[in-house]
């Protein structure tokens, strides 16, 4: 086949993830420079990008639900909230002020987090398998209210609202992972351990999403109806996309704040879900790599606002002047999810593959 | 006896807030099919408007002034975020107003800011003896009003011309714009209603307490309501929001004996009731059931 690159002659050269010599070499380079760049960039940067890393984890598991599967949960904040507190109870301190079992292992933790988080998932799933689209849309809205409610009162778990709990401990076999020493420094560490773990969610995604099960998916999201008369089990497929989507968000949300080391009930906020919606749709609904660029940019917009106030000089960076980049800030969150979908309703995805089809051709227009 | 009745006086005043919320809600959705989430957003802009005009023109003059200003947003929204997403899917349609809420919300806010701020409705805390039983005034003027619009939109959708192009126009949009209605006027005026009503809303809503930045949350209770009542139905929605507030009251009022559900629960019982009645009823008490063609 030298030299013709894009002939195919066999569906599993069709069904590649990586299926062109282009994808093959960028995806490379692109790697390299990903775990290059603890030897480029400044700590507080990596430890921002660990938390990007992650939050693709979280983005990730909604882009399943809402991208691929088509039904919109604005309940994800929940199931980050379930897996965030699985995982802190599991790894906490048994003679704590909050309920603590002393599993400091990260691969019983972590995969606990998830399987926790799935089961309610799979628990809130009859509900998604009886509502379509708007409806479905507030009742997982309630959920995050219903979720706010437990988190706050249940103080022994999650140290009740306003004061807080320390997070999940990273250890492996008994070895503390993130931890300064002579071969890195703590966020160095990581950030390396956060790329690793967003690479394996990645891939289980982009394999699940071009299989069996992420076919069914996208069928009932192009239309329940048609898909249910082709034979795709709907209460069935419906139930998976949940508890994916639940596993992964339970994951991302243990994971989420051991970079900071410390988090409260009220993270877990319509706000939190309205951010991840946002990932998904402004990186593109319906693809992975589209949900992890999402990720990475809605979580360095704070960042990006801090940097543009440098050059805006009425924003103010004290909380208590108006307009201050907070505010700046959120009004980016709702302003960017209404220009991409008016649009570019695919997203940077989108956008990245204007751009690759109009240097395709170049210099012809088609 | 006496506290039960009381409790469910205070819950017909919360609930004819909820409903007046909720009818927002169903009439946009039955113009456009779509669920604005920017209804709390709307509410909050149309107290925070009160609250700069009572000191200026008075109370009963900033109300519907305030509505007034409320419509033209949510007009202005309409035009420049939902309009030009006509066609496409309803679930797009619902995040943008999602985002509109958040970044309106943000510059409401920013009105609010650190002050304790009052609607300077005549009621305060004031209440009326009724016998035994003491019902507070602003509860009894929220559910008059309530009462007066509900009646008055019901008037309107029934003898003038643009109600029953909004009505024609709800059932067959095609239809009803083969026989000379503007389907896009229809729009404009239903989010122009939706945002009165719910600047209304807010300020009894705001009545005798204080507004703050957590108001916007009262707004979202109406999701609960119009699920209750059924996402196209007008009756529906002021029936749920009653039946959501008295529940509400006397789950406030009678929680406290059952320690472990914890401080509070009154708040999150809306959307519990939502997830039952969604479990045995999908499409809501009064709603249309869907019928699904191939």
């Amino acid at each position: 086949m030298r030299g013709r690159p894009l002939l195919r002659t066999s569906y599993a050269e069709e069904l590649a993830l990586l299926d062109t010599p282009a994808k093959r070499g960028w995806t490379a380079a692109l790697l390299v420079l990903a775990l290059a760049l603890p030897f480029l960039l400044t700590d507080d940067l990596l430890q921002l990008l660990a938390v990007c890393c992650v939050a693709a984890i979280g983005a990730i598991g909604l882009g399943l639900v809402t991208g691929y599967a088509g039904q919109v949960s604005l309940g994800h904040a929940f199931f980050l909230g379930i897996g965030a507190y699985t995982a802190a109870a599991l790894s906490g301190d048994p003679d704590g002020r909050v309920i603590g079992l002393g599993v400091t292992d990260i691969a019983l933790w972590l995969p606990a987090a998830g399987l926790v988080a799935a089961v309610a998932g799979v628990l809130v799933a009859p509900l998604a398998t009886r509502l379509r689209g708007l409806y479905l849309a507030i009742v997982t809205l309630g959920l995050v209210f219903i979720g706010q409610h437990i988190f706050n009162e249940w103080s022994s778990l999650t140290g009740g609202a306003g004061v807080g709990r320390p997070a999940a401990t990273l250890e492996f076999l008994g070895r503390p992972l993130a931890v300064t020493d002579e071969i890195a420094t703590r966020d160095q560490k990581l950030y390396w351990l956060m790329l690793v773990l967003l690479l394996v969610f990645a891939l289980a995604a982009r394999n699940l999403a071009r299989s069996r099960i992420g076919r069914a998916f996208t069928a009932i999201r192009d239309r329940d109806i048609a898909a249910g008369v082709i034979g795709v089990n709907l209460p069935r497929y419906k139930t998976i996309a949940f508890a994916v989507s639940s596993f992964y968000a339970g994951c991302a949300g243990a994971l989420l704040y051991t970079v900071t080391g410390f988090f409260d009930p009220g993270s877990f906020s319509l706000l939190l879900s309205v951010q991840y919606i946002a990932m998904v749709l402004i990186g593109g609904a319906g693809t992975i790599s589209g949900a992890i660029a999402g990720a990475f940019f809605i979580t360095l917009l704070p960042r990006l606002t801090r940097e543009l106030q440098a050059w805006v000089p009425f924003i103010s960076t004290q909380p208590n002047e108006v307009p201050n980049v907070f505010q700046v800030e959120t009004i980016l969150y709702g302003v960017l999810i209404i220009v991409f979908l008016i649009f570019e309703p695919r997203g940077l995805f989108g956008l990245w593959i204007r751009a690759r089809t109009y240097w395709k051709a170049w210099p012809f227009s088609y | 006896m006496t506290e039960l009745i009381e409790s469910l006086l205070r819950g017909l005043g919360t609930g004819s807030v909820y409903a007046l919320l909720a009818l927002g809600f169903v009439i946009i959705y039955k113009a456009t099919r779509v669920i604005s989430f920017a209804q709390p957003a709307f509410m909050l802009a149309g107290v925070v408007a009160v609250t700069y005009l009572t000191p200026a023109v008075g109370f009963w003059a900033a109300v519907p002034l305030a509505a007034l200003g409320t419509a033209l947003l949510a007009l202005g929204v309409e035009r420049t975020a939902v309009r030009p997403m006509v066609g496409r899917p309803a679930f797009v349609v619902a995040i943008i107003t999602l985002g509109v809420d958040v970044a309106v919300r943000v510059v409401v806010n920013a009105f609010i800011g650190l002050d304790v701020r009052h609607v300077g409705d005549p009621w305060g805390l004031r209440t009326l003896a009724l016998g035994p039983v003491e019902m507070q005034q602003r509860h009894l003027a929220a559910v008059v009003a309530a009462a007066l619009l509900v009646a008055g939109l019901f008037a309107f959708f029934r003898f003038t011309r643009t109600g029953l192009a909004m009505r024609a126009a709800a059932l067959d949009q095609e239809a009803a714009l083969a026989h000379g209605v503007s389907v896009g006027a229809v729009f404009a005026v239903s989010w122009a209603l939706a945002g009165g009503l719910a600047a209304v809303a807010g300020t009894f809503a705001a009545a005798g307490a204080s507004v703050d930045t957590a108001l916007w949350l009262i707004a979202l209770t109406a999701l609960p309501v119009i699920i209750l009542g059924g996402l196209d139905s007008l009756p529906g929605a002021v029936i749920g929001g009653l039946a959501v507030g008295v529940l509400q009251e006397l789950v406030a009022t009678y929680a406290n004996d059952v320690a472990w559900l914890g401080g509070n629960v009154s708040v999150i019982t809306p959307y519990v009731l939502m997830l039952v009645v969604l479990l045995v009823r999908p499409y809501g008490l009064f709603g249309t059931r869907e019928v699904e063609r191939v």
